[in-house]
């Protein structure tokens, strides 16, 4: 009962007791309420005057994404891949091997091709592999992850255009959106991603409050 | 669509569909049968053949994938039999069915040029994709050592 209650309760603390009105600055609660498969605008947070409150809402938003099964499955905080909804550990058992491709016989590529193979189920996108261990993003809260993604030594070396592009275009971010066979996409579509990325970056790229959660 | 691919050092030309299985165009347009189908799901690795000394799963690999680059199956690791791993497969008695034989000897082949002395924990994570409904897998890791050179003990 209590955690129904809870949502409530937030939204009387934001709203005080009479309610938004024009002079009230709009926080995160007032989003617009959306699908689980949806994905915010940019627009969206327009209303959020706080530039560095917008900032963190966008990548809370952005970490709807991030955090969703099907990117952090190959984000592992150890040397086995995870799989499905569950998380459960790569059967067959692959491990990491020295450069995140796998070892010799087991290699990422050696059964996951180019595209998803539809009869035969086996998930592909271009450059298949698990992400260096310093991106492991298992078990993260946004904010860690965040701060990761921010961080030239944790993140590739990439600069946050860099990021934004890797988000918005990269061919293996992509196939989060179009996973194949019965997997759950993560939510909206990559050009929307891409935009609230880009819309978190352009707003200083504030990272999120620990225990905030989209 | 015409794929050339240079299988077990032979050039071939097939006029295939570009995502017919890498698996097919070996065994039902080349005849090479050594190479077997197991699960077609990547799942259990019979079907495991180098491409560009990678190993891959050939059900799963289509054969665009493998145009313009060399294929080994195991009718091309040796001439003869002779590879140390073959040899050790007979001096041990490894198969018991065989079925799964062609693809463990490939992967642990692959292993073993990139790691002539891998450590049994190497040995069983590069293994760990090749299934032998058998249960031959001590006689397999054992004819790997032999054929690393390692005395069968040693650790």
């Amino acid at each position: 009962m209590h955690q129904r209650l809870l949502p409530f309760a937030v939204a009387f603390v934001f709203a005080g007791c009479g309610g938004p009105t024009g002079d009230t600055p709009k926080g995160p609660t007032d989003l617009r309420k959306i699908a689980p498969g949806e994905l915010r605008a940019p627009s969206d947070f327009a209303g959020i005057e706080d530039t560095r409150a917008r900032s963190q809402a966008l990548f809370l938003e952005a970490s709807r994404v991030f955090t969703h099964p099907r990117c952090v499955n190959c984000h592992p905080n150890g040397d086995i891949p995870h799989q499905g909804m569950n998380m459960q550990l790569h059967d067959p058992p692959a491990v990491r091997g020295p450069e995140s491709h796998g070892v010799v016989g087991m290699e990422c590529t050696s059964c996951h091709q180019d595209k998803n193979q539809a009869l035969t189920r086996v998930p592909g996108a271009p450059h298949w592999a698990l992400a260096p261990l310093e991106m492991a993003w298992v078990g993260k809260s946004p904010r860690e992850i965040c701060e990761q993604m921010k961080d030239p030594k944790r993140n590739g070396g990439k600069s946050l255009a860099a990021i934004v592009e890797h988000n918005a275009h990269d061919a293996l971010v992509g196939w989060g959106w179009h996973p194949g066979a019965d997997r759950e996409p993560v939510p909206g579509t990559q050009e929307q991603f891409g935009a609230i990325v880009a819309a978190w970056a352009e707003s200083g790229a504030e990272c999120p409050a620990e225990g905030a959660r989209p | 669509m015409s794929v050339r691919i240079r299988v077990n050092g032979v050039e071939k030309t097939l006029d295939v569909d570009p995502d017919m299985p890498l698996l097919w165009a070996l065994r039902d347009v080349l005849g090479l049968t050594g190479t077997k189908y197991g699960c077609g799901e990547a799942l259990c690795g019979a079907c495991s053949v180098h491409l560009d000394g990678q190993v891959v799963r050939a059900c799963v690999t289509p054969v665009r994938r493998a145009d313009g680059h060399a294929v080994t199956t195991i009718e091309g690791l040796s001439p003869d039999g002779s590879h140390p791993l073959q040899r050790a497969w007979v001096e041990l008695g490894v198969p018991q069915c065989g079925y799964c034989q062609a693809g463990q000897i490939m992967t642990a082949a692959a292993l073993l040029k990139a790691k002539p002395k891998p450590s049994d924990d190497e040995i069983e994570q590069s293994m760990a994709g090749n299934l032998c409904r058998c249960g031959t897998y001590a006689r397999i890791c054992a004819a790997i050592r032999k054929a690393s050179g390692m005395p069968e003990g040693e650790r």
